[in-house]
């Protein structure tokens, strides 16, 4: 038995409300044992707008802290000396400007940037895969990627500048063949674009390998995702000696942090899933050789809403008890030898290396994301799964298996989740205000300016970043100058292109109502699906779109980011029977509210609209007395069903006309 | 202007009758050559929706309406269609000068619903500038070119040698030609070259019209206002030269005979006396969409009669 090892890093993926807000309940998580920071941002910050924005309505400091400036990053890590954090920052399109944020409150706190320690996420790839928070096209978002990548490993050597991420891939369906083979390609689109660099010199390169880090899930079939991290550090070490001549076997290891799945975490019996969460942990931390660095548990109830601090401390002992109390981090690795686990990781490692030779056949990950490949191998993953959930051939306890039992007490009597105050929006656009009123706008002006030429004349970001951080740039005029150079992206969805899957029995029932209302209607029915606001995770959107399709509708995609105008707007030139938004951010209060009252200034009160999102209880009573016809949320998992309920509303509104 | 659309679509016998009155009177009070219509095909991926959306974007400051059918394909077993996913025209939601109307195709073999015939004369009336954008598979070249004054066939680059093109027909329909993708350089010039070469090879319909081979990015917004001046130019040359009327007859005349057969058969055109009894009956009083009703009462006429 030998000594005992040091325990991964304990974070807690949090932010919310305000950065003061958010402090506190940093300062009370490594209070309690935490041992790192995971920081939250909410959706205007990671896509890039000021909080008084139009598309920020309603969505800020819902999901995550809200950072518009200098003193709203110094507000976050007040009491919180820099050089003594490890902070993971789960920021993309605006990494560069985050991380420029951090610095410059670093260089306030008299802190050297060379002692911070840290990650920021800056995994554009699978932004346009599944999370959906890109801003700008892949190609300069890849430049933009490669520049922290050229300027940490310079000043701030102890930063892991990206955290490739295959979490969200899984969230998205991905099959751990996937989750493997994208990842890797993703690694590799960022190490091919470092090798070109002219401001990296080629002995840098070994170090910059080093510090590519990723950011993993970990799902209930624990035994597979063991072996899946055994894949992944293999193929790993096979790429960074074979591809990019890398000697040194420290810089070839394979680090990883994990967020275990939260997808699979249920709305119905929500107790359970503390089980799920503690035999995820177990999946990346039990085999010495494939463990996690860092570990982030989601609580028990993020399915149905923000976790409340003491539902972050229960996720947090898991962690505790599994690292202290047990004996597992006293032994080498326990599956060595194993020729289940050898032989499963073997079969990983081939089918997964195969799938990535796919990809760089295609010109690599940023090539398949243009041409929609990774994504519509994603989609087809999800609706595969989806379908295999709703035949029950894939059991979820509680919600197609064992579903009757005892009410949890858990749920009982007060509010079960975080409650973001709406007047937090207000607040913060008033700080917002404020804050401009003080600066010193020539400063402002010029820094911005120098941003522009620095990009322009293809300098790094970072530098002209963090002045522009120290004279008071905001985040959305940060992001709006690169957009004036970059433009504004699109992703495929990923969803034209799907055939249309085999269609069981009640699909083919529910065509047959669909044809026989089309009769009465005298056209097709019509249904339109879109995303209002900055929320990006677009799956079950793109679920309901294909099995309305499946069912003989004539579906209008939307896709993601749309003003509550643009979706009345297109409602009506459109014809459409029906609307069916999803949201998953918390602002549905705000934003369906808004669509229905521009509906009735369109002349189409009439016109049934149904959502579906994370929404509480409370609020889908709220929302149905506002006029929406049904409320779907995350324990509705049969897409069949839903739909055909979308047929009901239609014919109910038609009968009335 | 939407619930126009809708009543083009209705099939039910009162709807239809209300539709074909205003289908009757658009006819009539339309001017001409009143609003351009240009139609976009070509391979999926090849840039259609990025190309539409930089051409909008250039179009629209000059205070042209702009309105544009998307039609993507219907699901021949469901029958259901995904619509929409396109590069989303950015003029914003408050501009009402765009106009966006997504279709399905809905027709087995590839072609175009009925309803867009209808939808496009209603927006005709009603825009400065109507787009059809199609998907490019199956017989929808061909279709869209019967609906249209400009045809634009949105190219990608390495996406085949002149050999294909000539093989997928693809060269003789087209007014003009739009190599997306610039951006790759050598690979565009290539493919730009070939298409220009191999239209030097053959026989056009219209022998006043060399159909431009242009080089675009429709992503970096490059090479799009030659495309915008193409546009202009050959509806100019149609204009001008008297072609127009007849290329639009011909369209009509196509459009007729395609949705008898595709109802009744080549049998149902027979019944009529044959192809050009057909085209004969369009010089009837009223509109194309009434003539396709009566000639297709007068089918269903025969087919009930004993024999």
């Amino acid at each position: 038995m030998s000594e005992r090892d040091r325990p991964w890093v304990f974070r807690t993926y949090s932010g919310h409300t305000s950065a003061r807000a958010s402090n506190a309940l940093y300062r009370k998580n490594l209070a309690q044992g935490q041992t790192g920071l995971s920081v939250a941002f909410d959706l205007p910050t990671q896509t890039g707008v000021d909080s008084d924005h139009p598309l920020a309505r309603g969505e800020v400091g819902k999901v995550g802290v809200p950072v518009g400036h200098i003193e709203d990053m110094e507000l976050l890590f007040e009491q919180l000396p820099l050089d003594r954090m490890n902070t993971s920052m789960t920021i993309n399109a605006t990494a560069a400007w985050l991380l420029a944020l951090y610095i410059a409150t670093a260089e306030r706190q008299d802190v050297d940037p060379h002692n911070l320690q840290g990650t920021t996420q800056n995994d554009i790839i699978k932004e346009y895969l599944s999370r959906g928070t890109y801003v700008f096209p892949p190609q300069p978002s890849m430049l933009l990627t490669g520049d922290m990548v050229a300027y940490t490993v310079e000043h701030v050597p102890k930063w892991n500048p990206i955290n490739v991420c295959s979490y969200h891939l899984q969230e998205a369906g991905a099959t751990p063949v996937q989750e493997i083979a994208y990842a890797m390609a993703t690694a590799i689109a960022v190490l091919d674009g470092a090798r070109t660099r002219e401001d990296l010199p080629a002995d840098a390169l070994p170090r910059v390998v080093g510090r590519i880090s990723f950011f993993l899930n970990s799902g209930i079939r624990f035994v597979e995702e063991l072996c899946k991290g055994r894949a992944m550090a293999e193929l790993w070490d096979e790429i960074t000696r074979e591809r990019y001549g890398v000697q040194d076997e420290k810089l070839r290891r394979f680090r990883y942090g994990v967020q275990v799945n939260s997808l699979g975490l249920t709305e119905a019996q929500p107790e359970n899933n503390v089980i799920r969460i503690a035999l995820e942990a177990l999946g990346v931390t039990f085999s010495k050789k494939a463990r996690c660095r860092a570990l982030q548990l989601p609580a028990w109830n993020e399915a149905l809403g923000l976790p409340r601090p003491w539902d972050q401390q229960w996720s947090l002992r898991i962690q505790q008890i599994l690292a202290y109390e047990t004996d597992l981090l006293e032994h080498e690795d326990l599956f060595d030898g194993s020729h289940v686990v050898e032989a499963r990781t073997r079969e990983l490692v081939d089918e997964a290396r195969a799938e990535l030779d796919e990809v760089l056949a295609q010109g690599g990950a940023v090539a398949a994301v243009e041409n929609a490949y990774m994504k519509r191998r994603l989609v087809e993953s999800q609706t595969a799964r989806a379908r295999a959930i709703e035949e029950g051939e894939h059991v979820v306890v509680g919600v197609n298996r064992f579903t009757e039992g005892e009410p949890s007490p858990l749920l009982e009597g007060a509010r079960s989740v975080l409650r973001v105050d709406e007047s937090a929006e207000r607040e913060q656009i008033e700080r917002l205000e404020a804050f401009r009123g003080r600066r010193n706008d020539a400063d402002v002006t010029a820094a911005l300016q120098g941003l522009k030429d620095a990009l322009a004349n293809g300098n790094n970001v970072m530098p002209p970043s963090i002045r522009a951080a120290h004279v008071g740039v905001t985040t959305g005029e940060w992001a709006d100058a690169l957009r004036a150079l970059f433009g504004e992206y699109r992703a495929p969805t990923g969803v034209v292109a799907h055939a249309a899957s085999g269609a069981g029995e009640r699909t083919l029932a529910l065509r047959e109502r669909v044809h026989a209302l089309t009769g009465r209607l005298g056209r097709p029915l019509k249904l339109l699906v879109g995303k209002p606001g900055l929320d990006g995770h677009s799956n079950g959107a793109e679920q309901i779109a294909v099995k309305a399709r499946d069912a003989g509708m004539e579906v209008v995609y939307e896709g993601i980011r749309l003003t509550p105008q643009e979706i009345v707007q297109s409602a009506r030139d459109e014809g459409v029977h029906v609307i069916g938004l999803s949201i998953l951010s918390g602002s549905h209060g705000v934003l369906v509210v808004d669509v229905l009252e521009g509906l009735r200034q369109a002349g189409l009160a009439e016109l049934p609209v149904v959502v579906g999102g994370i929404i509480p209880e409370e609020d889908a009573d709220t929302l149905r007395a506002a006029g929406v016809r049904r409320v779907y949320t995350p324990k509705d998992f049969d897409l069949t069903h839903i739909v055909g309920e979308i047929v009901d509303v239609v014919a109910e509104s038609a009968a009335v006309h | 202007m939407p619930e126009a659309l809708n009543l083009a679509d209705d099939r039910r016998p009162e709807q239809r009758r209300a539709a074909l009155a205003l289908l009757e009177i658009l006819e009539r009070e339309t001017p001409f050559p009143g609003a351009p219509r240009v139609g976009l095909t070509g391979a999926p991926g090849a840039g259609k929706s990025t190309l539409l959306d930089a051409l909008v974007r250039t179009l629209r400051p000059r205070g042209e309406t702009l309105a544009i059918v998307a039609v993507d394909p219907s699901s021949q077993r469901s029958g259901g269609a995904l619509l929409g996913d396109r590069a989303r025209v950015r003029s914003g939601a408050d501009d009402e000068g765009v106009f966006l109307r997504s279709m399905a195709a809905r027709d087995q073999l590839g072609g175009l619903a009925e309803a867009t015939r209808a939808g496009v004369a209603i927006l005709a009336a009603a825009f400065d500038r109507v787009f059809v954008e199609t998907v490019g598979v199956g017989q929808s070249e061909v279709e869209v070119a019967s609906l249209v004054d400009t045809l634009v066939y949105v190219a990608s680059p390495g996406a085949g040698d002149l050999l294909q093109f000539m093989k997928a027909g693809v060269l003789e329909v087209p007014d003009l030609f739009a190599v997306n993708k610039a951006d790759l350089g050598p690979a565009a010039e290539r493919t730009a070259g070939e298409l220009a070469g191999g239209l030097g090879l053959g026989e056009r319909s219209d022998a006043g019209w060399t159909p431009p081979v242009l080089l675009v990015s429709a992503r970096d917004g490059v090479g799009i206002e030659p495309v915008a001046k193409a546009l202009g130019d050959h509806f100019q040359h149609l204009s001008a030269g008297g072609g127009l009327a007849a290329r639009r007859r011909r369209g009509v005349e196509t459009w007729l005979l395609r949705a008898l057969e595709t109802r009744y058969g080549s049998y149902g055109i027979e019944q009529l006396g044959g192809e050009t009894a057909v085209r004969a009956r369009l010089d009837e009083d009223g509109s194309a969409f009434a003539a396709l009703a009566r000639l297709a009462d007068e089918i269903e006429e025969t087919l009930g009669k004993p024999r």
